[in-house]
Formats: C-alpha cells, structure tokens, sequence
C-alpha cells in the first residue's frame, strides 16, 4: 500500500487555526486536496462547512479563493477557467501553465439549491474540479434535511425521521458524461488522493468528487469516531467508493464481505429512532444493491 | 441602421470584452446571439460562456472580473431579478462588470413589453446605472461604461439600461466607433486590487463573525459611488473630445434656463417629452424645460437640485412604480428636493407600464397642466396614474 506520508507533498496550503467542529473530517480533507492540487490553484468556495478554514475573516489558505453566494460555486469554476483560456491565447498566462481550478461545496449547495448551476458547468464541460462535501444535511445553519440526508434520518426539520430517500447525485453527475466523477471517503485516504491526482492529469474538463464526510455533531457520534463510521459506511455498504473514467465505472473499494448495516446505523444518534421494519429495509436495498454490483 | 441591442453588442466588441457569460431572454436575447456570433466568426477574442441561468451569468461574470478579465453580459426583466442576489456581490467586490439592462417590465401579467421596474429595482445592489434613449447612446456608454466602472476611484459594476422593442428592436442610423480611437479612449483591463491569482494569493468574500470592518466596507462602496459623479462627467467629456458626442454626464438639460417649469423623464420617454417642449415652446410661449436623468445611480442630487430649484413645479413623468409609494424616480427626486424650502411643486406620472405607448398628447396634455398648476401652493394628489383606462 502508498505511504501517504512519504509521496504527499510536505507543503501546507491550509494553515493552523480553523473554525471546524472537534472531529470535523474537513480538516483532512481539505489538506489532502490543496496537497495533491498544489499552490497553483484557484479554489472557488461554496457553501459548506468546509468554507470555515478558508473562508472566516482572518483566516485564509494561501491560494486565491472566491466565496460568491450560496449556489453559483461551480459557475465561478466556468469564469476564472474561461479567464484563464482567454488569459492563456492572448500569451497573458504561458500556454503551458497548469493551474487547477476547483470548487469546494457542500450537499445542500450542490444537490438543492446549486443543481441547476452544477448541472450546467458539467454539461459545458468547463475546465475545473468539483468537490462536494457531502455531510448529508444543512450543517452550518444547524443540522436541517437537505436532499441528500438518508431516509430514515433525524435532522432538526425531519424530527421523526426523513421519509425520502438520498438523492444520488454521483450518478447525475455521472449522467453528464462528464471525464471523471468518483466517490471518496475520509475513510480511505489512499483512494482518495489518487483519485484526485488521476482528475488533476487529466485533460481540461469538469470532473466531480462525491465526499461521504461524517459529521460527529450533526450525525451524533463521538468526536473520536469520525474515521471509524466513515469506513463502517463502506463496509456495510451503506456507501460505495467508485469512479466513471470517460464512461466506465469501477468499484474502487470493495470489501470482502459486507458488515450488516446495524454495525453503522448504531453508532449514530440520528438513527436511534429507527424500527426494526426501517432497519430491515435499509438492509434489503443494500443486499439487492450487492447482489447485482449495481451502485 | 441598427437596433439598440446590435449596437450595444458592438459596444461591447470594441472594448474588448474577453468573458462574455449571458442567457437568454427577450428583449435582450439579440445581444447574445451577436456576441456568440462575434466570437465564433473571430472578431472577438473572447470566451463566450452560455450558462444557464441568470444567477450563474452573473456569478461567471464575478469570478471572471475577479480574474482579470473585462466581462460583459446583458439581462432583462425577470432575468435580472434572478441574478439580483449575486448584483450585490459584483458591487461589494468592486468588480467593474458591466451589463447591457434591456428594460422589461416584471410579471405577472407576463409581458414581453417594456417599462423600468425591473432596472429601478436593483436601485440597492450598489451598480451604477445610466439610462438612455436610444442606440447610439446605447453603444458609446457601453464603452464609456468601462472606463467610468474601472476607473481607481470608482470600482464599481455598470449597468447601461434601455428599453426593449422601443430601443432594444428598432432600426436607427448608428455609427460605430472605430476600433482604433476606441483603444487610444479604453486601455485594457489590468486590475490591481482583488484579483485571484496563484502568485499573489488572497481570499475574496470573506464570513465576518464580528463588527470588524463591515460598515467601513459599506461605506467605501459609497465613497465611490459618490466619486462616480465626477467621473462621469470627466468620461463623458473625454469621450466628447475622441468621438465627437457628449451627453451631458449624469442628467441632461434643455430649455431650463428661463423656465418656470419642466418635466423630468428618463429613457425613450425624453425624445417624446423632448418634441412636446419644443412646440409648447414654439407655438405657445410655455417656459417649459426638459430634465432628461442619466444616471440614476449614483442620484445625481445636486445637479437636480441646481437645475430644478428655482423653478414653480416640476412634473416626473416614468415608466415605473414602487408600489404603495409612487414613481422611483419621483420617490428619490422628493427625498432630494426637500432638503430646500423653496422646493418646486412636485408631481408624478405614472405611465407607460407595461410597455403601453406614450404619446405626445399625453404629455402635452401633463405639461399644460403642469404649467396650470404651476402657483398651486400645494396638491392633495401629487402621485397620479395617469394612463388608468375606466377611471
């Protein structure tokens, strides 16, 4: 396996001091990326938690960074990578310079309010890399459902439960016929980062980054646990590591047996009011999902 | 012969524009096809972003400006009021885009036809606007546009604003800048304030969790709001001395200096109001005068003040209305006249909504009126729907 703490670059983009929650997993994340993109970046930030470390006056991460409103984060993607086009034909930017547009923003930004905005930078296929943050619900604003809270969930607007199902937005992204979409988890970093360097060498495009990212105040688990139901998440199946390169999909990560869905539900307090019948029919869509390696 | 929206499209060619993100809508609809039709034949060098919504054009136009690129995009009506949130953001971040407002008035009832409403609406978001009345105004402010929004002191986003199918679609004579004296008149754009850029890192829009600098961040937007009038003025002088026309900067005067009284408009409605002065003048002797407003933003309040104090009544004719208030204009114009004692009587007209015609004698009939009332110490309706059919 890599050693991550021998091929990762030395050099921190993300500076000490940030606002995020104890046992936030966005503090890894965000180093993981501005590592594997490097000083030579431009991040266009949405709304998210993970807009706390880069984004609250006076911190800062040393590349530039722009914050325009709720959705539009990946139309700042298509402006500074249409700049940058212009800037390179007219010799204002060596032609040669590769410098990695991306965009950081959460599930309810990118899902709900921000579809129609992700889906047009997709479908136009501007030169830039996604990332969604997704810590399936409005966090910043104190824990409400968003499209993509898991059914059977409690968040403070579905006090009983979310009746709906998480809506799949890797897969609608993947219908863009987009180069690259994948799946991460803080769980696994090594799968992770490669990824990211495979969407960073690839041609200009857009390319998408699904992050499963457990949040210990939202979720109600202990601070300590992040990375433990971060990887219980894949081991029952409950999520799936993956990629669509150009059109062809692989699973990434697959483990050699599934865990029951129990293992993971338990140590969240967002669950705990589930019954029986609720747990029985998590575990069927996860079983049938298996048994034909379907996403 | 060209239409408003071509000639606004050329505008926006001769200044260069390198980031063109726009969706489409009527009436502003040929000013996208155009610049696609300019970048695709390679008389533009730039990108054409074909977003789609409102909201993103803007925020394209944002985070382009914000990289160092001229930006152009043009909306309307209902258009503009979904990219309202993100005006605020190009104003805040000082960023000099500028828009092509075609007017359009907001539903419901939907109508393809114009009135103000939806420009005078975006009165907040901290955008200098000037209004024109027709399509060679249109296309020279589209290029003064960026020298006035870029200048050190000012910083600001501009909107051209002009009506739709009355300007936006018909054909007038226009001539168009040569490309030459347009470069000698507008340098390219090379920002040296908020710019992403690898070598020289900073973050732009920041959360503020405490009191720390909002209100002087505020306040600066003001201070160069303030500055705008000046450079307005300097703009359109020097743009008079390269190409031959001026506009008179932030309103425009005519017939004022032995008037006893005037009609004030904006827009398409001044050549009408223009032409009923001139009879009125001609046949019968009025002292009447014509206030045309250029720039709504910043509220060119001295100015008024200066042109309209002496006189006995002042009658603001538009096409638009804050509803439970009055006319915008008439609003702001009351709020800045008041400041005086020996203030003009002051009336509004409300018409055109909708896009219905306005015509000569409707003005004619407001400014004989006008002068009627002119001694009237005061009136009890000065707020008055004009064209209202069954009243």
């Amino acid at each position: 396996m890599r050693n991550l703490a021998d091929t990762l670059s030395k050099e921190e983009i993300f500076g000490s001091g940030h606002a995020l929650c104890p046992g936030c997993p966005g503090g890894m994340i965000f180093r993981w990326i501005t590592k594997s993109l490097g000083k030579d970046s431009i991040l266009s930030m949405g709304a998210t938690c993970l807009g706390l470390p880069t984004n609250v006056y006076p911190s800062a991460v040393e590349i530039p960074c722009i914050y325009i409103a709720m959705a539009p984060a990946p139309a700042a993607v298509s402006g500074i990578s249409a700049a940058i086009k212009v800037f390179k034909r007219k010799g204002r930017i060596r032609p040669d310079r590769k410098i990695n547009v991306f965009a950081v923003s959460g599930d309810g930004s990118s899902g709900d309010i921000g579809l129609a905005c992700l889906s047009g930078a997709a479908e136009r296929n501007d030169d830039g890399i996604y990332f969604c943050f997704d810590n399936e619900a409005y966090m910043n604003t104190g824990i409400q459902r968003s499209g993509l809270t898991p059914q059977f969930s409690w968040t403070t607007s579905t006090l009983k439960g979310k009746a709906e199902k998480k809506k799949d937005l890797p897969r609608i992204m993947a219908a863009h016929d987009i180069p690259y979409v994948a799946t991460v988890s803080v769980g696994y970093p090594e799968d992770f980062i490669g990824k990211i360097e495979k969407a960073r060498d690839m041609e200009p495009g857009f390319k998408y980054f699904h992050i499963h990212a457990p949040c210990p105040t939202g979720w109600r688990f202990p601070e300590s646990k992040t990375v433990e139901v971060a990887r219980l998440a894949v081991e029952t199946g409950f999520w799936t590591l993956y990629e669509v390169d150009h059109g062809s999909t692989r699973i990434t990560y697959q483990p050699s047996k599934l865990r029951p869905v129990m293992d993971y539900l338990q140590l969240q307090g967002r669950f705990e009011g589930l019954s029986d019948e609720n747990i029985r029919e998590l575990q069927r869509g996860i079983d049938e999902r298996w048994e034909h390696q379907s996403l | 012969m060209l239409t408003g929206n071509y000639a606004a499209a050329h505008g926006a060619r001769l200044a260069r524009v390198e980031v063109v993100p726009v969706y489409p809508i009527t009436p502003q609809t040929h000013i996208m096809e155009k610049m696609a039709a300019f970048i695709e034949n390679g008389e533009l060098d730039a990108e054409f972003v074909p977003v789609e919504s409102e909201h993103s054009a803007m925020a394209v136009a944002i985070a382009a400006q914000a990289t160092g690129a001229r930006t152009f995009t043009a909306s309307s009506s209902q258009g503009l009021v979904y990219m309202h949130e993100n005006l605020f953001v190009a104003s805040g971040l000082r960023l000099p885009v500028v828009m092509a407002m075609v007017n359009r008035t907001i539903g419901p009832p939907t109508t393809i036809c114009p009135d103000l409403s939806d420009s005078l609406d975006q009165r907040d978001t901290g955008w200098i606007q000037i209004y024109t009345e027709s399509a060679q105004e249109a296309h020279d402010m589209i290029i003064q546009a960026y020298r006035i929004g870029e200048d050190e002191r000012v910083l600001l986003p501009v909107a051209i604003c002009f009506e739709g199918m009355i300007i936006s679609h018909y054909m007038e004579p226009v001539e168009i800048l040569d490309q030459q004296k347009v470069d000698l008149f507008l340098p390219p754009y090379r920002p040296e304030h908020v710019i992403l850029d690898p070598d020289r890192p900073m973050s732009v829009h920041q959360l503020i969790l405490d009191d720390s600098y909002f209100t002087e961040y505020r306040y600066q937007q003001q201070v160069a709001m303030e500055a705008a009038k000046g450079v307005i003025q300097e703009v359109d002088e020097t743009f008079g001395e390269a190409f031959g026309r001026r506009y008179g900067g932030l309103i425009s005067t005519e017939k004022m200096e032995d008037a006893e009284v005037a009609l004030l408009t904006l827009g398409s409605m001044a050549s009408t109001t223009r032409a009923v002065v001139n009879q009125l003048r001609k046949d019968e002797g009025i002292p009447i005068g014509l206030v045309k407003l250029r720039a709504f933003r910043p509220f060119p309040d001295l100015e008024l003040r200066e042109s309209l104090s002496n006189l006995k009544a002042v009658a603001v004719l538009e096409r638009d209305v804050s509803i439970g208030a009055g006319g915008t204009v008439y609003i702001e114009l009351a709020h800045c006249l008041n400041k005086r004692h020996d203030s003009p009587l002051l009336t509004n007209y409300i018409m055109g909504l909708g896009g219905r015609d306005v015509t000569f004698e409707e003005i004619k009939d407001i400014a004989l009126n006008l002068f009627e009332e002119r001694d009237a110490e005061v009136v009890a309706n000065p707020v008055r729907w004009y064209q209202v059919r069954g009243l």
